[in-house]
């Protein structure tokens, strides 16, 4: 990003990390020298907790939720390990009979991965729930899930916006359904704050996980804002920091900064997402026009309630999306192949499967994301050069 | 030159690559991910396949100071270097899967997908030297450092793929490529040797095939016979579990007439017979090898040199050819040698291609051990 670099990088992966905004970066550099630890009772410690506390409750107004409901974690995963483990086990300390987790076939693996060692080691009952090719859960059978047995159900978990395609599920729906028989819904929330309008009381679900780096903040901080009726039982023990569900002093120079970035995000979500959905079209078209045969995978572009605003992703037949993105790369422009595994491993995504891809195709795709910092000439460089990689890398497959 | 350095997490590629970086090539490092779910072929950092080398493979890219991707070429490596194994040991052949990786995956599937891309030459951390002889052609030589020499293994590349190879290691010895790595500031400077099989956990050939053949082996289980008087001297639970030329863990009760140790002198994969017999049986002067692969021209008959495993001696040889056949005369005799293995002809120091072994003659009786 750099504007000396003689090569600037084109950065079009705003949805794996976004960079801090000024504000979240003063907000944070602003307490790295100050002392005290939040639980401590003097002074120093009242300072701290005060500075803890405000951006709690500037969170809260954020994302409109008592600032008692945000929970301070390490960032997005621990958040929605918290919600699906820990609703998990009081809902099964209740009654022993909720054994189901009712989640999608689209979710983040740290959703997906919590739901299965559930399955593996704590005898829940897993299911995936489908998907159409646009990656939107498939509400009747969410429906006829629950109902053929409400009692047994657990929790559900459905994510407000896919992390790859950019598909915004059907939130309210699968609230109303639950609902109706009291069950818990928790959706990841990661990829939603300050790109798409986020109301946590209006929306009705129980918990939400949100993240500081995808919204202009630090990394590892973020935060589960879960609902104060509902009883959660903790992963980490000591001393209870934070409503004693998560232990762990809190990092407060983070915590400030990633209250700065959700606010910032979120005052500025209307217009944010003006620009992004206008700089995607550019994308988007440019990117069709200069490669036949590309294909658009996800909802269609002029709906702003079916797609993330600056989500893009592409299929290109007859490559590897490998090839392609260390083809582009190389120009210094940077995008994502979708989920890769700790050893750095292509898998075709497991997304574009669940929406009934082929691998082959699910392979043969990048996501582009857009954020506050892209630029129209951002656009136009992925552009003038997608159509030499494609070509290239189409020879490789070859 | 843009140059793809193949990676695998040890001490050799990594200043293979460096060296590469430092002629001033165009250097991008990959990691070969071979197993489609990493750790499961063997566990531990020994050489290939597992998280932790593509890691130290990461950050030796990142001390070089050159982009690193991972590739995936687990399916292509399952079908041409591990069911090839398989089948090869079903049928009760004893094949180099190092060889097969070489001539299928590292300069095939990679080397294609290289130029594809836009890269020059594929470079790696084998000990083999290329030079351009007066024909114009390039040659591949022994390594310098005669212990770690790997053009045994390299045998299978024809000359289009060594135009487009790099040995940068071929003129050091190993205690040099170590001390330049640490030199070099590369934390994989103390890194042990691979030495086995990669996808096999703890070089246990024979455990690792008796879980993976399943059904692909016809026998499990057979007799042990002496070759001498035609006496079933024991059972044996499937014939992947011996080599010709095995001396150890034959288990066989009774001992030979003279007391001298007996050897495995043929496997017979239908009936699960594998036949034992004094060593003098092992004695092989002449074989016959297909499938030849030639690194440059195709010799008709050539005096010189044939090594016939890994780190095997070199045997004198007269080697004649006729379309895809070749015959190798033994003129130093060779000892159990086993149908599957590869036959790598030298001129001097120079690889001029290989065969696959498809039949012995034993220098005592003029048998043909010939198998399917």
């Amino acid at each position: 990003m750099s504007q000396s670099s003689p090569d600037p990088v084109v950065y079009l992966d705003h949805a794996a990390t976004t960079p801090m905004v000024p504000a979240a970066v003063e907000a944070l550099t602003a307490h790295l020298l100050d002392v005290g630890n939040p639980s401590s009772l003097h002074a120093s410690g009242r300072r701290a907790r005060r500075i803890v506390e405000e951006s709690r409750e500037t969170i809260a107004q954020a994302v409109n939720c008592r600032p008692g409901e945000v929970v301070f974690t390490a960032g997005g995963t621990e958040a929605d390990n918290l919600a699906i483990k820990g609703i998990y086990w009081s809902r099964q300390g209740t009654d022993a009979r909720r054994t189901r987790v009712l989640t999608t076939s689209v979710e983040h693996h740290a959703v997906l991965d919590p739901v299965f060692w559930l399955g593996e080691g704590e005898g829940a009952q897993v299911e995936l729930l489908p998907v159409d090719r646009d990656g939107r859960l498939d509400l009747d059978a969410l429906r006829a899930s629950v109902e053929r047995d409400p009692a047994s159900v657990a929790l559900i978990s459905v994510m407000w916006a896919n992390n790859e395609v950019g598909t915004l599920q059907p939130v309210d729906d699968v609230v109303a359904i639950a609902a109706a028989h009291g069950i818990p819904v928790h959706t990841d929330g990661v990829q939603a704050i300050g790109t798409v309008p986020v109301d946590f009381a209006a929306s009705g679900v129980d918990a939400l996980a949100l993240t500081g780096h995808k919204v202009g903040g630090p990394y590892g901080v973020g935060a589960l804002v879960v609902r104060r009726e509902l009883a959660v039982t903790a992963l980490v023990h000591g001393g209870g920091q934070e409503r004693d569900i998560r232990s762990g002093t809190v990092d407060t120079p983070a915590i400030a900064g990633l209250a700065a970035a959700v606010e910032l995000a979120v005052k500025h979500q209307p217009e944010h997402a003006v620009r992004m959905r206008a700089l995607r079209a550019r994308l988007v078209e440019g990117v069709l026009a200069a490669v036949p045969g590309a294909m658009l995978n996800g909802p269609a572009l002029d709906d702003p309630t079916a797609r993330l605003p600056g989500n893009a992703h592409l299929s290109f037949p007859g490559c590897e999306g490998d090839s392609l993105l260390m083809l582009l790369d190389a120009r210094g422009i940077e995008c994502s192949t979708g989920s890769a595994c700790s050893a750095g491993v292509p898998q075709p995504s497991h997304v574009l499967l669940a929406m009934g891809r082929e691998p082959d195709e699910a392979r043969s795709s990048l996501r582009f994301s857009l954020g506050h910092t892209s630029t129209e000439a951002d656009v136009d460089a992925l552009v003038a050069a997608i159509g030499p990689c494609v070509e290239r890398a189409r020879a490789a497959k070859a | 030159m843009k140059v793809l350095a193949a990676m695998s997490g040890g001490v050799d590629s990594a200043v293979a690559a460096a060296r590469a970086a430092q002629a001033g090539h165009d250097v991008t490092g990959i990691h070969l991910a071979l197993s489609r779910n990493p750790a499961s072929y063997r566990s531990g950092a020994r050489g290939c396949c597992t998280i932790e080398d593509s890691n130290d493979a990461r950050r030796a890219a990142d001390i070089i100071g050159i982009p690193f991707y991972v590739w995936d070429l687990s399916e292509r490596f399952h079908e041409d270097v591990v069911e090839d194994f398989m089948d090869e040991y079903a049928a009760g052949r004893t094949p180099n899967p190092c060889l097969r990786c070489n001539e299928k995956i590292k300069f095939a599937a990679v080397l294609d997908r290289a130029l594809a891309l836009g890269f020059g030459a594929v470079a790696t951390g084998h000990y083999a030297q290329l030079r351009t002889g007066e024909d114009g052609l390039i040659e591949m030589h022994r390594a310098i450092d005669h212990g770690k020499d790997q053009s045994y293994v390299l045998g299978v590349l024809d000359q289009h793929q060594l135009a487009h190879s790099l040995f940068p290691l071929g003129d050091t010895h190993k205690s040099a490529v170590r001390a330049e790595a640490a030199e070099r500031g590369l934390l994989v400077a103390d890194k042990p040797d691979s030495h086995d099989i990669c996808f096999v956990a703890d070089g246990d050939n024979a455990g690792w095939l008796r879980e993976k053949l399943g059904d692909r082996a016809p026998n499990h289980g057979g007799a042990i016979v002496d070759d001498a008087t035609g006496e079933e001297l024991g059972r044996h639970t499937g014939t992947y579990g011996f080599t010709i030329g095995q001396r150890k863990g034959l288990r066989i009760g009774t001992p030979a007439p003279d007391g001298k140790p007996r050897f495995v002198l043929d496997i017979e994969p239908v009936s699960g017979t594998v036949t034992v017999g004094a060593r003098e049986r092992l004695a092989v002067d002449r074989l016959s090898g297909i499938k030849p692969r030639w690194c440059g021209t195709v010799p008709r008959r050539l005096e010189g040199t044939v090594q016939l495993r890994a780190h095997g001696g070199e045997h004198r040889a007269v080697v004649t050819t006729a379309d895809d056949a070749v015959d190798i005369e033994l003129l130093d005799p060779a000892f159990g040698i086993a149908p599957g293995q590869a036959a790598v002809i030298y001129d001097g120091t120079r690889v001029v291609g290989s065969a696959t072994v498809s039949a012995t003659v034993s220098a005592t009786v003029a048998a043909t051990q010939a198998t399917t």
